[in-house]
């Protein structure tokens, strides 16, 4: 099958623009922590910080995945971009503003003023179903209203084109009446109908089959460049992710564990959890015997368990914790790439201390 | 396709239309062996969750089985579950075929603690005590990998995490000592790490149950790792079939190689990513001829002037292309 994107550049031109100088980051997140409802007593619920001590950088024309598991503040961290939650500590830019201390009424002004907007997982739950499509796509700008009348019915028309939907044949359609990656579009069209600078997705394609979330993937590629804009993807596929993004953020319980270029990262991880990832995607490369298995990334079982609540926040599932792991690792440059972060004491050294392979022990 | 080993479940000539007949399945036999672990693979709308529905007797209202036989079992053991009565389906899912879906918490009832559900399945399918059903529960919680399982017992369904819960669904799956388990989409919601604990787990419970596995998965990976032979759909039919290392390794059937194009590649330095053109055929389409041919890179005039047979390729391979026929290879 040769049917890539006639838009996309080969990747070595996009890698050379990806390369210093770098413009200024359009979102910079520092030290920014969210807290829920503090935990209440005996319930399991409410657990505090969901988000600790994270820092993160996007810049115009990039594309950040940003992978992780339930619960580690992936879709926190899109909520107090977009202006949704305030944080309890930190600081968020966004294009050289402080938004993160912006009081009540200025904060919603920003968010509706749509320079930054959401997309969610499941299409079929967020769009509203007794809206028509055009509806759908334009009540950003009635809510923006910056427009007139026509620009805005020009507008939709033209966002519903960009992300390949002929306006016509869909315009008085609701969502119950499009297939599920035609939906997926519509929810693009209706972010990117302000013509925002940069859009948070948050698991974009985990509803829809493969071919449709390459499709949906391709179209945000496609889109970054004709409008510009800066693209972060909640994702829990890392192959496709890799396909597309430039850079990729791995949270664990809260906290970013590593950050860099996606490939570095996925090849040759600096985290033992990123690690634990790659080994645990499937793939359909049969006989890679010296891939690194799950098994190898896993505690032994006859451990003593590690405290849940004691420093790193990956410690009480690490292979390679250690008395140093009691206390939270910053994170930090590695020294041998400096564009990488890694938020482990033993990022460079942990690989020497895998065990051997033993193939027939497979813990599940 | 025979399979040397007991074969837990065959379908023959399956057809089953939804609506107002618009066929959605047609034509699809397989067979699925003691203890082998078969792979059912194809986009949204292949007929893939309806032909497991259909095994499972749970067709949406609209939907109906209009021809084929589904036999489980073998021998005295065997029973044919198109057209049985509803005694006959009590039976077979009180403890011959167990299944998890997609979503596992709306399998479940949120208001009832999980051990509760599981220790229910036990009283009323196995007629065990309440003490004893405890009991079991408790070793089949232990037994799925859950942590902790005396605590699990008493623990309600929104305290649990999802790959938990999906856990638990296995364990009230397995209950019943089924013959056979259907996993359709099992593993799709969940993240990589806990997919890979639970194929591992259901790999695992395979060989110490000789429970045969049928995966409904349109991720080709994760069929790779974990199932013994692969069947793709596409449109209704059953396109290719065989071991799965020899599928993967040499796909006979355009839309298998399409599928591998697609499918998560373990492959991290790739700079694109590719789509499968056009649209699946939609349920009760007419079509002269191969139903992949519109989105085919390699169709001729051959695939679309009549209906395409099964090509028996040997070795338990199948292939419905006509190439296969025309003994042309299959252009890369």
């Amino acid at each position: 099958m040769s049917t890539t994107h006639p838009t996309r550049a080969p990747h070595d031109v996009r890698l050379a623009a990806s390369l210093p100088p770098t413009p200024a980051p359009l979102l910079r997140v520092r030290g920014l922590s969210v807290s829920y409802t503090p935990p209440r007593k005996g319930t399991h619920l409410g657990t505090g910080a969901a988000l600790r001590d994270a820092d993160l950088e996007v810049r115009p024309g990039e594309i950040v995945g940003i992978v992780g598991e339930t619960g580690s503040g992936k879709t926190t961290l899109a909520r107090a971009t977009v202006g949704l939650v305030a944080p309890a500590a930190g600081e968020i830019e966004f294009a050289g503003e402080d938004i993160g201390g912006l009081r009540r009424r200025a904060r919603r002004a920003f968010r509706r003023s749509g320079q930054v907007q959401l997309v969610f997982q499941d299409p079929l739950r967020s769009l509203d179903p007794d809206l028509t499509v055009t509806e759908l796509v334009r009540e950003p700008l009635d809510i923006a209203g910056t427009l007139s009348r026509a620009e805005r019915g020009q507008r939709v028309a033209e966002s519903l084109r960009l992300v390949g939907l002929d306006p016509e044949a869909v315009a008085d359609r609701r969502p119950r009446q499009l297939s599920g990656g035609q939906r997926q579009r519509v929810s693009l069209a209706r972010a990117i109908s302000t013509r925002p600078r940069l859009l948070f997705c948050d698991e974009p394609v985990s509803a829809l089959d493969v071919s449709n979330r390459n499709l949906i993937l391709n179209l945000l590629d496609q889109l970054r460049t004709e409008l510009d804009l800066a693209v972060v993807i909640i994702a829990h596929d890392l192959s496709s992710l890799a396909g597309i993004a430039d850079r990729v953020a791995v949270f664990y319980r809260g906290r970013i564990v590593e950050q860099g270029p996606i490939r570095a990262v996925l090849e040759e991880p600096a985290h033992p959890y990123t690690a634990l990832l790659t080994a645990s995607a499937p793939t359909i490369a049969l006989g890679h015997e010296d891939r690194l298995t799950p098994d190898r990334l896993r505690p032994d079982p006859d451990r003593p368990a590690w405290p849940a609540d004691l420093g790193c926040v990956f410690a009480h599932r690490c292979p390679f914790a250690h008395d140093a792991c009691a206390e939270q690792p910053r994170s930090a440059p590695l020294p041998h790439a400096p564009q990488r972060q890694s938020a482990c004491h033993d990022a460079v050294v942990w690989r020497e201390r895998l065990d051997p392979p033993h193939p027939q022990k497979e813990s599940a | 396709m025979a399979s040397p080993r007991e074969r837990t479940l065959a379908v023959t000539d399956l057809q089953v239309s939804v609506g107002d007949g618009l066929v959605a399945v047609q034509d699809v036999s397989f067979e699925i062996g003691r203890g082998e672990s078969v792979g059912l693979v194809g986009e949204s709308g292949s007929g893939k969750t309806l032909t497991c529905r259909a095994a499972l007797g749970l067709l949406p209202t609209t939907g109906r089985v209009d021809g084929g036989r589904i036999v489980l079992g073998e021998g005295p053991q065997a029973v044919e579950l198109v057209g049985a009565r509803r005694s006959t389906w009590d039976g077979v899912r009180a403890g011959r075929i167990g299944a998890v879906f997609q979503d596992p918490a709306s399998y479940l009832n949120p208001s009832l603690t999980v051990g509760h559900q599981l220790a229910e399945q036990l009283r009323v399918k196995r007629g065990l005590r309440r003490r004893a059903a405890h009991d079991r529960a408790v070793e089949l919680f232990a037994e799925v990998g859950l942590h902790d399982p005396a605590a699990v017992f008493h623990q309600y369904p929104h305290q649990l995490s999802g790959g938990m819960l999906q856990r638990v669904l296995i364990a009230i799956a397995i209950s019943c000592e089924p013959e056979l388990l259907i996993a359709d989409e099992a593993t799709t919601a969940l993240d990589v790490v806990i997919q890979a604990e639970i194929l591992a787990l259901l790999r695992r419970l395979r060989e110490t149950h000789a429970l045969s596995l049928l995966l409904v998965t349109h991720d080709l990976a994760v069929v790779a790792e974990s199932c013994e032979r692969v069947l793709v759909m596409y449109g209704g039919q059953i396109v290719e079939s065989g071991p799965t290392a020899q599928v993967l390794g040499d796909p006979q059937h355009p839309y298998t190689r399409a599928l591998m194009a697609v499918a998560t590649i373990g492959d991290w330095g790739r700079r694109r990513l590719d789509v499968i053109p056009g649209q699946p055929p939609a349920a009760g389409e007419e079509m002269p001829g191969c139903r992949f041919a519109p989105r085919c890179p390699v169709a001729s005039a051959a695939c679309t002037a009549g209906p395409v047979p099964v090509t028996d390729l040997g070795g338990g391979r199948t292939t419905r292309c006509v190439r296969s026929i025309l003994d042309e290879a299959v252009p890369a």
